[in-house]
C-alpha cells in the first residue's frame, strides 16, 4: 500500500493502482475519453491529465501508477486549462453534425463538451473526410473518429481479428481496415464490438430503418417481423426501465402497434434448430468414421466467419442446420405464406437481432431456398428497433402486453437461452438426451456450459451413446486459443459451440450501447432465468414446432429439411478466400 | 534575435536526423519544402510562386481527391523550377520534390487513387527498429537504471545470444533514430550494454527445450553461425557447427582485434553459448574433406554462415610482391596469435573502411616506426566510424587523404619499396551522397614503404557449394530469400555475410535468429523463445536535456603499446545518470498502444 493525497485527501492504495483508478475509488471521477479498463491505458486522449506535485509536466492519469507521496491535483487551474484546450483539439476534427448522428444522446464526446461547458470553438473545424461505403452491415464514419483507438484494441486484444489499424502517418494518421483499402475486403466478421466500445458516432452498425419503414408502408406487402431471444433482455434498457426488465409483452405490442402484420419469435426456429442441430449431432457421433471432429454449432454468423475466414480447413465441422434466424425465413416464405395463402414474394421477413453480423448473413447467396426471394429481407439490430420505436413515439411503459402471433410465435426454455453464451449447447444436450434415450433429462444437469467463462468445457455422459466432451467459448480471441488448441492436438472434443462476441448474443454487436460497462453477464442471467420459469424448457417439446414437422417437414433431418434448414457452408466465400 | 533562429535550425537539425523511421516520405516532402518556402527572396516568379504551388499540390495529394494529372503537373512544374530559378534556393527545393516523385512515385499514386498511405509504424520503438535482431532495447536500458545487470544480460539474450560482443564491438544502428536527439542526443546504447555485461558476473544460460531429434549443420562459426546453433539447440535440435579455422568467432577472432574486443572476453561467451551442447567441428573445410552433399545427407537441415573471409586486390602494379600483405591474411594471423615484429618498419596501409583502421592501429601495436593510411577520399567520406579513424590519428597513425595509389614500386628481388599515390580532387557527388575523387592536377607523390597493408574489402569463398546447386549471385554472394531459405536446395539456409556481403556482427546474429526461426519451422516444430523477465514499470518524469556520457579510452600514448582493450565501461554512476535518460519509447508514445514490446518469437 502507498500513501497519496488527491485533491487534499490522503487516501492509501494498492501500489501499482493507476492515479485514474484510485480516484474514482474514493468518489474522485477524472473526466476520460479513449479510457477502457484493461484494454486500452494509452493515454491518447489527454483528456484525463492531472497536476503532480513536483512534477513540471501533466501526467495522465489512466496509464500511470500511483507513487508514494504523491500529491495529485484533479483540478488546477492548468489541468482545467489542458483538459479544455484538448477537448477543443479534438472537437475541432470531429465531425459534430450531433443532429443526425445516430449516437447523439449517447456520445461521450457530447458529453464530454456539455459537462466541460464548450460553447465556443476558437479553432478551425477540420474533420477528416468521411468516406462512407454502406455494402458493409458496419460503417466508419472517418470524420467523427476521434482516434481513441479502442476499435484497434477490442479488435486486436479481444477478438484477434486486428481488422482495425491505424493507417498513414504524421498529421494524418488515421484509424482504417488494416492491409486493405476497405472493410469489405477484410477478413471482418462484423460482430460489431468495435461499434459498442466506440466512444462516438464514428462506428455503427448501418441503419437499415427505412428499408422497414417503406415495407411497412406498402399494402401489398405482408411484413413478418422475428425477434431474437438476445433482444428481449436488453431492449427496454434503451428506454429506462428497470434493470431487469424483459417487457416481452410491451415489445410484442410496439411491433404490432408500428405495423408489422405478424411478429413471431425466433424461439420458435431456435427450437427448430436444436431439433435439427441435435439429430444432425446424434447422426454424426453415431457415425464417428464418416466425419470430422469436433462438431461446431453453426448459429453465430460472425463465427462462422471467422473458421471460413481463419480456420478454413474446419469448414466442414460446421453443423449444416442454418442459424434460427435463417431457418424462421426459409419457414415464414414457404410453410406460414402456404398456410395462411400469401405469395411469398410479397412477403417481407424482418429480423430484430442483437447482433450485426445477422446484417451479412441474410445477404449471402444461398440464403433463397423457400421461393427464390432472400428468406430474410433486413435485419434490424436491438439499437434500430428502439429507434424506430422513439420515431413512433412508442413510448413501452405506456403499452399494453400483447402475445407472440401463432404458429411461429412459440417457444421453450430451451430457445430462450441462445442468447446466452452455453445456452446452445445445453438445449442441444437437452435435447440429444431424449432423442438417444427417449427420455428427458433433468433441465438443470448440464450446468457446466453455464456462465460467462471464456472457455468452458465438460463432459457428459449419455446413456446409450457414451460420453460426450464439449466445450462453449465466447469471444474470437477464446475461439482463437481453442482453434489453435485442437490444430495442435491438445485439446479434443464432440461437440462445440462458438459465439463470436463476449457472453454471447447478449453481449452482441447490435445491442444497446453503454458506456464503460458490460451487461453481457446481467443479460445471460435474465436468459437463464426466463428458462428456468418456462413451463416448457425442451425443444423437443414445442407443440408448434412438433406441428411443423407433423404437417409439412415430416422428419429432422428429412428430405424437406434438409432443402430448407441446412445449408452448404462452401457455397459462399470470404472475400480472400481461394 | 537570430542567435534564437540560429537555435532552433540546430534543435531541428536534431529532430530531423531523430525522425522516426515509416514516415510518410510525400508529407516528409512536403513539409521540408515549406521549410524551403519560407527561405524564398521573392525575386524570381518559379521560386516565388512555384514553391507555393508545388507545396499546393502536395497538400492536394495528400488531403484531397486530385486527379492523377496531378502527379504530372507537380513533375513539370519542379522541372520548370529548377531549370529556371535564379539561384539555389529555387533550384534545390523543386530538385528535392523530383527526386521524390522519382524515388517513391509509389506513395504518390497510392495517396492519389486510394488516399492512403503506404506507410506505417511496423515497430514503433526507434531504437528496437532499428536494431537488426530486434532486441528489448528499452527494456535492458530500464533493467540498467535499477542495477538488475544480470537480467538485462537475459532479456537481450532472447534476442542476441551476444551480448558481450555486442557491447564492445556493435556498430549500434540502434542509436540513429533514438527519439532523445529530439531532446539532446542519442543515449548510449552499446554503453549501457557493456554496463550490463560488466557487471552482471556470469548469467546462466536457459534450459534447453525436450531434444526434438532432428540434426542440423551449422557450416561456419561465426556469430550467424553461432547465433543460428544457439537458438536451434535452445530449440532440442541436435547442433554441429563446422568451422574452417582453427577457433570459433569468424571476423570477431579473425577480422576484429584483440584490443577493440578482449580475446578471454569473447571466448567466455562463445563457451556459454557452447554449454548448450553444440557440438563443434574445427579444422573442417566444408566442400574440402566433407561435402556439401554429404552434410545435406546427414542433417535433417544445414544452415550456410561462411562469411566473407577472401581478400580483394586493388590490382595495380606490383600488388604481387611478397612485403604487400593483404588485411584479411595479417589479421587472421594475429586472431590465432601469430603477432608479427613491425619493430622499426614504415608501413603504409591502403583503404578508408573499419578494416584498414583496424590493421592500421594493430601495425602501431606491431612495432611499426610510421604507419601512413592512404585514402582516395576525404576523411568524412571513410567508411570507417569516425571514432576509429580519430583513434588511429590520436594513435599516431597519418591519414593520407585525397590520394590515390596508381602503383608499387618493386626491387629488383620482388621486394616492394614505395607506393607511389596521386593527388585527389573531390569531384561531383555519386548517388552513395559521397563526391568522386578524380586526378587532381600536380605530380605522384612517393610514399616510400617497409611494408603496404591492403584493406580494400572482402569476398566470398563459395567454391565448395556452387558445384553443389547453391546459386552465386554476381558479387559472389550466395542467393538466399529474406527467410534466409535457398530457392533451389530443400532444407539449407543461409544468411550473413555471405549472403548480404561484408557486413556487421549484428546483421550476421539477426540472420541467424532468422535461419533458426525458419529451420525451426521447416523441421516441423514452432518453439517459442522467450525470458521471464519483468521490466521495470515507466517513471512519469519531466525530461531534461543532458549530456549524453560518451566512452572513455585510454590514453592514446599507452594503449598504442600493447593489444589491451582500450575503451573503458562506463562507472555505476554514469550508466545510471545514462539509462535515466532513456525516454522509454516502448511505453510513452506508440508504444503502449501497439508493438512497444515482442515478448517472444
Amino acid at each position: 500500500m502507498v500513501t497519496i493525497t488527491i485533491n487534499g485527501r490522503a487516501i492509501a492504495v494498492e501500489e501499482g493502482t493507476t492515479i485514474l483508478k484510485a480516484a474514482e475509488d474514493v468518489g474522485i471521477p477524472i473526466p476520460h475519453l479513449c479510457y477502457l479498463e484493461g484494454i486500452n491505458e494509452i493515454g491518447a486522449c489527454r483528456m484525463c491529465v492531472v497536476e503532480v506535485e513536483g512534477k513540471d509536466r501533466l501526467v495522465p492519469a489512466c496509464n500511470n501508477a500511483v507513487e508514494d507521496g504523491m500529491v495529485v491535483h484533479t483540478n488546477s487551474p492548468r489541468v482545467r486549462e489542458a483538459r479544455r484546450t484538448n477537448l477543443l483539439l479534438i472537437l475541432s476534427q470531429h465531425d459534430t453534425s450531433c443532429t443526425t448522428c445516430i449516437r447523439s444522446g449517447n456520445c461521450e464526446l457530447q458529453t464530454m463538451a456539455a459537462d466541460l461547458n464548450v460553447h465556443y470553438q476558437p479553432y478551425e473545424l477540420r474533420p477528416e473526410r468521411s468516406r462512407v461505403d454502406l455494402s458493409t452491415p458496419i460503417i466508419r464514419e472517418a470524420g467523427k473518429c476521434i482516434k481513441c483507438m479502442r476499435c484497434v484494441q477490442v479488435c486486436d486484444k479481444i477478438q484477434t481479428m486486428n481488422i482495425w489499424d491505424l493507417v498513414g502517418t504524421g498529421s494524418r494518421t488515421t484509424v482504417n481496415s488494416r492491409g486493405a483499402h476497405s472493410l469489405a475486403d477484410t477478413d471482418c466478421t462484423f460482430c460489431g464490438q468495435c461499434v459498442t466500445h466506440c466512444p462516438v458516432g464514428a462506428l455503427t452498425a448501418r441503419n437499415d430503418t427505412q428499408k422497414v419503414m417503406e415495407y411497412l408502408a406498402d399494402p401489398e406487402i405482408t411484413t413478418v417481423v422475428q425477434v431474437a431471444p438476445a433482444v428481449r433482455a436488453a431492449w427496454a434498457e434503451e428506454f429506462g426501465l428497470p434493470k431487469g426488465t424483459t417487457a416481452i409483452g410491451k415489445m410484442v405490442a410496439g411491433l404490432k402497434i408500428l405495423g408489422f402484420d405478424y411478429v413471431f419469435d425466433t424461439n420458435f426456429s431456435a427450437d427448430l434448430t436444436i431439433m435439427e442441430e441435435g439429430s444432425e449431432f446424434i447422426h454424426r457421433f453415431t457415425h464417428r468414421e464418416d466425419y470430422s471432429w469436433p462438431m461446431f454449432t453453426s448459429c453465430c454468423p460472425g463465427w462462422v466467419r471467422f473458421l471460413k475466414g481463419q480456420f478454413p480447413a474446419y469448414t466442414d465441422n460446421l453443423s449444416t442446420a442454418k442459424s434460427p434466424q435463417q431457418m424462421f425465413g426459409a419457414v415464414a416464405k414457404s410453410y406460414f405464406a402456404e398456410k395462411i395463402g400469401v405469395d411469398p414474394h410479397k412477403m417481407r421477413v424482418v429480423s430484430i437481432m442483437p447482433c450485426s453480423a445477422k446484417k451479412a448473413e441474410c445477404t449471402y447467396e444461398p440464403f433463397r431456398d423457400a421461393c427464390g426471394d432472400p428468406d430474410v429481407d433486413v435485419v434490424l439490430t436491438t439499437r434500430e428497433m428502439a429507434r424506430i420505436f422513439k420515431a413512433d413515439r412508442i413510448l413501452p411503459d405506456k403499452l399494453p402486453d400483447w402475445e407472440f402471433d401463432s404458429p411461429l410465435g412459440t417457444g421453450t426454455g430451451a430457445a430462450v437461452i441462445f442468447g446466452a453464451t452455453g445456452g446452445v449447447m445445453d438445449a442441444a444436450l437437452r435435447s440429444a438426451y431424449y432423442l438417444v434415450t427417449g427420455k428427458n433429462p433433468d433441465a438443470d444437469a448440464f450446468t457446466p456450459v453455464r456462465g460467462n467463462k471464456p472457455w468452458k468445457e465438460a463432459v457428459f455422459e449419455i446413456p446409450g451413446a457414451g460420453k460426450v466432451r464439449v466445450a462453449v467459448v465466447s469471444s474470437l480471441g477464446a475461439t482463437r486459443k481453442l482453434m489453435e488448441a485442437l490444430d495442435r492436438g491438445d485439446a479434443e472434443y464432440d461437440f462445440v459451440e462458438v459465439m463470436a462476441c463476449p457472453g454471447g448474443c447478449a453481449g452482441g454487436g447490435g445491442q444497446p450501447i453503454h458506456e464503460g460497462a458490460e451487461l453481457a453477464s446481467d443479460r445471460g442471467s435474465l436468459l437463464w432465468e426466463l428458462d428456468a420459469n418456462m413451463p416448457l424448457r425442451f425443444s423437443h417439446e414445442n407443440p408448434d414446432v412438433l406441428a411443423l414437422y407433423k404437417e409439412y417437414l415430416e422428419k429432422p433431418l428429412g428430405e424437406k429439411s434438409h432443402h430448407l434448414l441446412h445449408t452448404d457452408h462452401h457455397a459462399w466465400s470470404m472475400p480472400n478466400q481461394l | 534575435m537570430q542567435t534564437v533562429v540560429e537555435q532552433i535550425y540546430r534543435d531541428m537539425e536534431r529532430r530531423i536526423s531523430g525522425s522516426p523511421p515509416g514516415v510518410c516520405p510525400v508529407d516528409e516532402a512536403l513539409n521540408c519544402l515549406n521549410l524551403c518556402r519560407a527561405q524564398t527572396c521573392g525575386k524570381c516568379a518559379p521560386c516565388r510562386v512555384g514553391l507555393s504551388q508545388l507545396a499546393d499540390m502536395l497538400t492536394q495529394v495528400l488531403d484531397g481527391e486530385p486527379d492523377e494529372a496531378i502527379l504530372d503537373r507537380l513533375e513539370r512544374t519542379a522541372r520548370v523550377i529548377v531549370a529556371t530559378a535564379d539561384c539555389a534556393i529555387g533550384i534545390d527545393a523543386a530538385q528535392l520534390v523530383l527526386t521524390g516523385l522519382r524515388g517513391f512515385r509509389e506513395d504518390f499514386e497510392e495517396h492519389v487513387r486510394h488516399h492512403r498511405c503506404l506507410s506505417t509504424l511496423h515497430n514503433p520503438v526507434p531504437c528496437v527498429a532499428m536494431c537488426p535482431a530486434g532486441v528489448d532495447i528499452p527494456g535492458y536500458v530500464a533493467l540498467v537504471r535499477e542495477g538488475r545487470y544480470a537480467d538485462a544480460v537475459r532479456l537481450i539474450r532472447k534476442d542476441n545470444p551476444f551480448p558481450t560482443a555486442c557491447a564492445y564491438i556493435c556498430e549500434h544502428p540502434c542509436e540513429a533514430r533514438c527519439r532523445r536527439k529530439m531532446v539532446d542526443d542519442a543515449i548510449n546504447i552499446r554503453g549501457l550494454k557493456r554496463a550490463a555485461v560488466d557487471n552482471s558476473g556470469l548469467v546462466p544460460h536457459p534450459k534447453p527445450a525436450p531434444a526434438t531429434g532432428k540434426t542440423v549443420a551449422v557450416v561456419g562459426g561465426g556469430p550467424g553461425g553461432l547465433t543460428a546453433a544457439y537458438y536451434l539447440a535452445l530449440m532440442g535440435h541436435k547442433v554441429t557447427v563446422y568451422e574452417k579455422r582453427k577457433q570459433l568467432g569468424g571476423m570477431m577472432r579473425y577480422g576484429i582485434p584483440a584490443y577493440r574486443f578482449p580475446r578471454e572476453i569473447m571466448d567466455g561467451e562463445i563457451k556459454g553459448i557452447l554449454s548448450l551442447g553444440i557440438d563443434v567441428k574445427t579444422g573442417v573445410d566444408v566442400g574440402g574433406e566433407v561435402t556439401f552433399d554429404e552434410l545435406r545427407e546427414q542433417y535433417d537441415a544445414l544452415y550456410i554462415a561462411i562469411g566473407a573471409h577472401t581478400d580483394k586486390k586493388v590490382g595495380m602494379a606490383g600488388e604481387g610482391a611478397k612485403n604487400v600483405i593483404s588485411a584479411v591474411d595479417l589479421l587472421r594471423g594475429i586472431g590465432d596469435g601469430l603477432l608479427p615484429d613491425f619493430t622499426g618498419k614504415t608501413v603504409v596501409v591502403i583503404g578508408g573502411g573499419n578494416v584498414a583502421m583496424d590493421v592500421t592501429r594493430s601495425a602501431l601495436r606491431l612495432g611499426a616506426k610510421k604507419v601512413t593510411c592512404v585514402y582516395r577520399r576525404r576523411q568524412q567520406d571513410m567508411t570507417a566510424q569516425a571514432e576509429e579513424a580519430e583513434g588511429a590519428i590520436a594513435e599516431g597513425a597519418e591519414l593520407m587523404t585525397l590520394h590515390a595509389p596508381k602503383r608499387i614500386e618493386v626491387d629488383g628481388d620482388g621486394k616492394a619499396t614505395a607506393l607511389w599515390v596521386q593527388p585527389q580532387i573531390p569531384g561531383p557527388i555519386g548517388s552513395d551522397g559521397r563526391p568522386k575523387p578524380t586526378d587532381a592536377e600536380g605530380e605522384e607523390v612517393r610514399l616510400p614503404a617497409d611494408l603496404i597493408l591492403v584493406a580494400v574489402g572482402q569476398g566470398i569463398e563459395s567454391r565448395g557449394f556452387t558445384q553443389a546447386g547453391v546459386t552465386i549471385q554476381r558479387g559472389g554472394t550466395l542467393l538466399a530469400d529474406e527467410d534466409t531459405r535457398l530457392p533451389d536446395l530443400q532444407g539449407v539456409f543461409a544468411g550473413g555475410d555471405c549472403v548480404t556481403g561484408p557486413a556487421t556482427v549484428i546483421r550476421a546474429i539477426a540472420a541467424g535468429k532468422a535461419a533458426a526461426a525458419n529451420i525451426d519451422e521447416y523441421l516441423g516444430f514452432r518453439h517459442e523463445i522467450t525470458v521471464d523477465v519483468k521490466i521495470p514499470i515507466p517513471h512519469c518524469t519531466d525530461i531534461h536535456p543532458c549530456g549524453r556520457v560518451n566512452p572513455r579510452e585510454r590514453e592514446a600514448g599507452e594503449r598504442k603499446g600493447d593489444f589491451t582493450c582500450i575503451e573503458f565501461g562506463m562507472t555505476a554512476q554514469e550508466a545510471r545518470q545514462e539509462s535515466s535518460r532513456c525516454l522509454r519509447c516502448d511505453h510513452f508514445g506508440y508504444g503502449n498502444f501497439k508493438g512497444g514490446r515482442v515478448e517472444k518469437w
